[in-house]
């Protein structure tokens, strides 16, 4: 099993166990065991999975991804330990952050089901043109890959934690809007692009939004 | 051993067994008896820092893992007294009259591996061993740094036990020395390279620690020793200062030991140390006149194994190998690569009854657990001292007992440990077991032993996972012993969690392509191939260029006098006439395929385009020599590579021999920003060609300017030889390199050299009428072809890249796919033949059975779940994954013998289509679920 083999459920999933930091070791670029190079799609993954976090909230600082060869034990235990000192000093996920943990799993949960999209658009939209360490650390720090996560992530995600939230019970424009505070517009716009795609129906009876 | 009779291929050896006093098939190695026996004794395993008992395991990880009793020191069995142990023993293992037993065996072939005894420097008596209690040798401080050494790896010293801060290092200690009464005047080579491992390892230990270190040159000539030394001399509190150094006293109150020696800025200065180390050098074996009659051989005058010139293997007697450093003082990856060399020479003798010996190891059937619930077995290991001195092993096991699916757990004090491994596949049958847990050390070095300990337990050896809480836990957390049982407890939950879900897995048995393919032609490649022809199989041998012969057809002799042109064409020779062995020169090779036991290689020689199809590929494609651009080279006609030099004395060209004054250069492209590596070879040539040229034109000035002369092994002896005569060493630092410059004088062209003499404190400026740079030995410019093409790696440095430096010298990480000679790394011709009998040795072990099996942790695709979009294909290097047509439409498929099980595909795959058996989505969720736990 390679680095590369991180899927980002894996990272989400764990923080929404609770987990207060997550830590992807690799080996080091061009040390690959494997002749896949792995490691570089794991740095991409991590990076994006960071931004995806600082939407929600989440101090990106809580997922870590570091190359620490099998030879180095010293420099493993020493990047766990300030890792580990760094964790404690953001506190417990979700308080550090001042959200409160309902919200945030709600967010987690709406994460989660976006993953299969998520893995799509980093393969074709978000991802360096080259693979190198600083090529990808360079395309995850530039204006374009913002622009291309306000167009491609953000639109799906808050389609998503409304999915989410219709899953728990039908709800209207007006509750979805306070729960997840959006502006009652943009929560309307929405919900009915998320109608016109069979995604929710309004159920008439209950004057509310429910899944189709 | 008391006798060997016969010859090659039909040896008779009479051996005598030493009584252990114990019998072995009943001796668990629980070591109770140690416990009880009241006879202490040094414990010469810790080099009699600590104690142990008269009855003892020799040491942690002896194999067998059984004690055995001192008779010296024994009250019983020096007079009939105590007896204690057999009362303690429950399994009456203790054996009081057990005899020395004959035994005579059959073989026909031998290897002698005797290993090496470290010099004693109570010999010279100059440096207070023996005398002064804080200063210990290299092999002392060893195991004072080592987790099972006198004081657990806790760094302290003899005196008072206290933790030495300031610690200093004397290298060559018995090495080197120019009047060698008890030492010796060879380099032992590996002394540099070990003692910046405990410089390292003792800063890791005690980030406060002041290390200075006394050395003469640092010989880092191994492949990325020179990265190593950097390493260590980057270290904060170190210093490597170079100086011959005399011990002063020893403070009466402190039992502090002073040094005193003199740097170029100082002078001469005396300071104290906490703790003084030794770094001593390598001997022969103790008994090695004794061993050397016995097995009828000869020895070099400095005590060593006298080897065949072209075969550093080969003993003087026919049938009896040797590997190791009974060869001259050589480190572990040496000695690694002689012993599959070793293999290869007695399968050579031997091919003709490979196999008979052999019997196919029987397993239980397996047994279907697919219908039961997980009943998991939890076995958590003390590991001697290693995991229980810090973990409570007990209340991990009862721990472990607390969790879902788990139906037994224990306690081993070694699991790996042979009766361990049998009562743990008894326990999978007598409890019904359909999964197990060891809680123990790596998964890297003990799953293959565990995997099997489940197929002799009746299960498939899938269903085994390992709980690391030794390096990720007891090692890293001695200090926290509550937090730590905590964490092995959250290791040992998240195993389980895992184990409940393991699938069985089914293993391929492929069959294996009897042929190898050898790329290289050179002395590297034209020795393995003739090693694996000479033991029966057919061998490819492919060259670039139009004829064979590499880079040894520019070399004119070595350092110990060997002709290399005659030899190199008597192999050359050998090569063409050997019946198995095709020889394709002009040869390109444009495209592998295929896997272990199983390659298609196309080659295009001129107009002819060949496939080849076979088991193995060595690559033994050499190195060059770098071109150098500085030093004025290719702008005077009298500026020469070393290489180039030795061609033209061989040609014996008067202008050349004839010089007044030859100026020879060091680490010319290597040892710098470049280039970070030492090219190893260079010292050695120069002084050969120096001693050359003294003995041709007596009278000629030679002077070769050096960082550090790394003139290792027994080339030490001709560095002496070449000073002695006259040859001038001046060294220089990388910050004021010489400058060369031409200059007209007296209408005659000069070369000026100019060169700051550290010792003198001056500039120094010699006029040359010849200039011989040590230019460096770069990587072949077809390297990452090569290694695209076979899916192998490069080092940083450009070099191919073995699988482990010390445990797989000569493999790749690739299956199936070895390397020898100067592809590996720049080395000299006897080394380069030794490591080409390793690879032959290594790509024997393949294409001697008929199927090599293929790991079961490979992907797979579920055909409903594929949406075909082709991602797993893309991102798949192996060229595993393809479409294929199925009634659903076109769905993934892999090909398992082609998959690394390296898991992209699957972490890429949007549906979770294809799974990485073995680290499937829901094993893996399983294990980060239960690392929140109850905790």
């Amino acid at each position: 099993m390679c680095t590369g083999r991180i899927d980002p459920a894996f990272i989400i999933r764990a923080f929404s166990n609770g987990i207060d930091g997550v830590f992807i070791g690799g080996c080091w670029p061009g040390e690959c065991h494997y002749p896949m190079e792995g490691n570089y799609y794991a740095l991409s993954i991590a990076l994006l999975t960071r931004k995806i976090l600082e939407h929600i909230g989440v101090n990106p600082e809580r997922l870590r991804i570091e190359w620490v060869s099998a030879a180095e034990g010293v420099r493993f235990a020493s990047v766990v330990t300030e890792f580990t000192r760094q964790v404690k000093e953001l506190g417990p996920l979700g308080k550090g952050e001042g959200i409160d943990r309902e919200r945030l799993n709600l967010k987690l949960k709406a994460i989660q089901n976006l993953i299969p999209y998520i893995k799509m658009v980093e393969r074709e939209r978000l991802g360096a043109p080259v693979h190198t360490e600083e090529a990808i650390k360079e395309f995850f720090a530039s204006v374009e890959a913002d622009r291309l996560f306000r167009e491609l992530i953000l639109d799906p995600l808050v389609k998503s934690e409304i999915m989410a939230l219709l899953r728990e019970q039908p709800l209207s424009v007006r509750e979805i809007s306070e729960r997840l505070r959006l502006s009652a517009s943009e929560a309307s716009r929405h919900l009915h692009l998320s109608a016109r795609q069979g995604l929710v129906r309004f159920d008439e009876s209950q004057k509310r939004f429910a899944p189709a | 051993m008391d006798r060997v009779e016969g010859e090659a291929g039909e040896f008779n050896v009479t051996l005598t067994k030493k009584p252990r006093y114990i019998e072995e098939e009943k001796c668990t190695g629980c070591g109770a008896c140690v416990e009880y026996c009241p006879i202490k004794v040094q414990d010469e395993y810790n080099q009699n820092l600590s104690l142990n008992k008269a009855i003892h395991v020799y040491f942690s990880q002896a194999v067998p893992l059984i004690t055995y009793i001192d008779p010296e020191k024994c009250s019983f069995l020096k007079n009939e007294k105590c007896a204690i142990c057999t009362g303690i023993c429950k399994n009456n293992a203790i054996d009081f009259y057990q005899k020395p037993e004959k035994m005579e065996v059959e073989v026909g072939a031998i290897v002698l591996a005797p290993g090496y005894e470290i010099f004693d420097p109570r010999l010279q008596g100059d440096y207070g061993y023996g005398t002064m209690q804080n200063v210990v040798t290299s092999l002392d401080y060893e195991r004072i740094l080592c987790s099972t050494g006198p004081y657990e790896g806790d760094i302290r010293r003899p005196s008072d036990g206290k933790h030495p801060h300031r610690i200093a290092w004397i290298q060559c200690v018995g090495s080197r020395q120019v009047n060698p009464s008890g030492g010796n005047s060879y380099c032992s080579a590996v002394c540099c390279a070990y003692t910046q491992k405990q410089v390292i390892v003792t800063k890791d230990h005690d980030a406060q620690a002041e290390c200075a270190i006394f050395h003469n040159d640092v010989r880092s000539f191994g492949k990325d020793f020179e990265r190593f030394y950097q390493r260590a001399e980057k270290l904060p509190g170190i210093r490597f200062i170079r100086s011959y150094v005399s011990i002063g006293k020893e403070m009466p109150e402190t039992k502090n030991v002073t040094i005193r020696y003199s740097t170029d800025e100082d002078g001469v200065k005396e300071e104290e140390f906490d703790l003084v180390v030794l770094s001593v050098g390598l001997n022969p074996p103790a008994d090695v006149k004794e061993l050397a009659k016995k097995f009828d051989i000869e020895l070099t005058p400095q005590g060593f194994c006298k080897t065949n010139p072209v075969n550093p293997i080969e003993t003087s007697r026919p049938g009896i190998f040797v590997s190791g450093a009974f060869q001259g003082p050589i480190d572990i990856p040496e000695s690694i690569v002689t012993a599959s060399g070793a293999d290869a020479l007695s399968a050579q003798l031997l091919s003709y009854r490979r196999g008979e010996l052999s019997t196919e190891r029987e397993y239980p059937e397996e047994r279907d657990v697919a219908g039961e619930k997980p009943r998991v077995g939890v076995f958590v290991c003390h590991c001697g001292a290693n995991i229980g001195r810090v973990v409570n092993v007990p209340s991990v096991a009862e721990y472990a007992l607390s969790l879902k699916n788990v139906v037994y757990a224990e306690e081993a004090l070694f699991a790996c440990a042979t009766d361990t491994a049998k009562k743990i596949a008894d326990t999978i049958r007598e409890k019904g077991l359909n999964r197990v847990v060891v809680a123990a050390c790596t998964p890297r070095t003990h799953e293959p032993l565990f995997r099997d300990t489940l197929r002799e337990g009746g299960i498939n050896p899938y269903y085994f996972e390992m709980a690391n809480i030794r390096e990720h836990c007891s090692w890293v957390h001695a200090r926290e012993k509550e937090m730590a049982t905590r964490k092995a407890k959250d290791i040992v939950r998240m195993a389980v969690a895992r184990a409940a879900r393991l699938e069985p897995l089914k293993e391929f048995q492929l069959p294996v392509d009897k042929r190898a393919l050898v790329a290289g032609g050179g002395v590297a490649g034209m020795t393995s191939a003739l090693s694996l022809a000479n033991q029966g199989f057919e061998v490819y041998l492919v060259e670039r260029d139009s004829e064979l012969g590499g880079a040894a057809r520019r070399l004119h002799s070595t350092l110990e006098g060997l002709d290399v042109q005659a030899y190199v064409n008597d192999l050359i020779n050998t090569v063409y006439r050997h019946p198995l062995l095709h020889v394709i020169t002009d040869a390109t090779i444009t495209t592998v395929s295929g896997y272990v036991g199983n390659f298609t290689t196309t080659l295009k020689a001129g107009w002819m385009v060949k496939e080849i199809r076979h088991g193995i590929a060595i690559i033994a494609t050499g190195a060059e020599e770098y071109k150098p651009t500085e030093y004025l080279y290719e702008k005077e006609d009298r500026v020469l590579t070393q290489l180039e030099l030795g061609e033209r004395i061989a040609r014996g060209e008067e202008g050349v021999i004839n010089s007044r004054c030859l100026v020879m250069i060091q680490c010319v492209g290597c040892r710098n920003e470049e280039r970070n590596y030492c090219s190893r070879v260079c010292c050695g040539h120069s002084i050969k060609n120096a001693l050359k040229m003294k003995e041709i034109n007596p009278e000629m000035d030679i002077y070769i300017l050096y960082r550090d002369m790394r003139t290792y092994g027994f080339a030490e002896d001709y560095y002496r030889e070449a000073a002695n005569r006259n040859v001038k060493f001046i060294r220089y630092e990388p910050e004021s390199k010489p400058q060369v410059e031409a200059v007209e004088e007296d209408g005659h062209r000069i070369l000026r050299v100019t060169v700051a003499d550290p010792v003198l404190g001056q500039k120094l400026e010699i006029d040359a009428d010849l200039i011989a740079l040590a230019a460096a030995v770069v990587p072949s410019a077809t390297n990452a072809e090569l290694s695209r093409l076979f899916k192998v790696s490069l080092s940083p440095d450009g070099f191919f890249q073995e699988a482990h430096v010390k445990l797989r010298p000569v493999d790749f990480a690739a299956e199936g796919v070895f390397l020898c000679g100067m592809a590996h790394y720049p080395k000299h011709l006897s080394e380069t033949i030794s490591q080409a009998y390793g690879a032959a040795g290594r790509a024997a072990t393949i294409l001697s059975k008929d199927s090599v099996t293929a790991s079961g942790a490979v992907c797979e695709v579920k055909e409903s779940d594929c949406v075909s979009c082709g991602v797993c294909i893309s991102v798949c290097r192996c060229g595993a994954i393809a479409f294929r047509d199925t009634p659903q439409g076109k769905k993934a498929f892999v090909n398992p013998v082609l998959c690394e099980g390296d898991g992209l595909c699957t972490a890429k795959c949007p549906t979770g289509a294809i799974q990485l058996k073995h680290f499937t989505d829901e094993e893996l969720v399983a294990q980060i679920d239960a690392a929140i736990g109850d905790a």
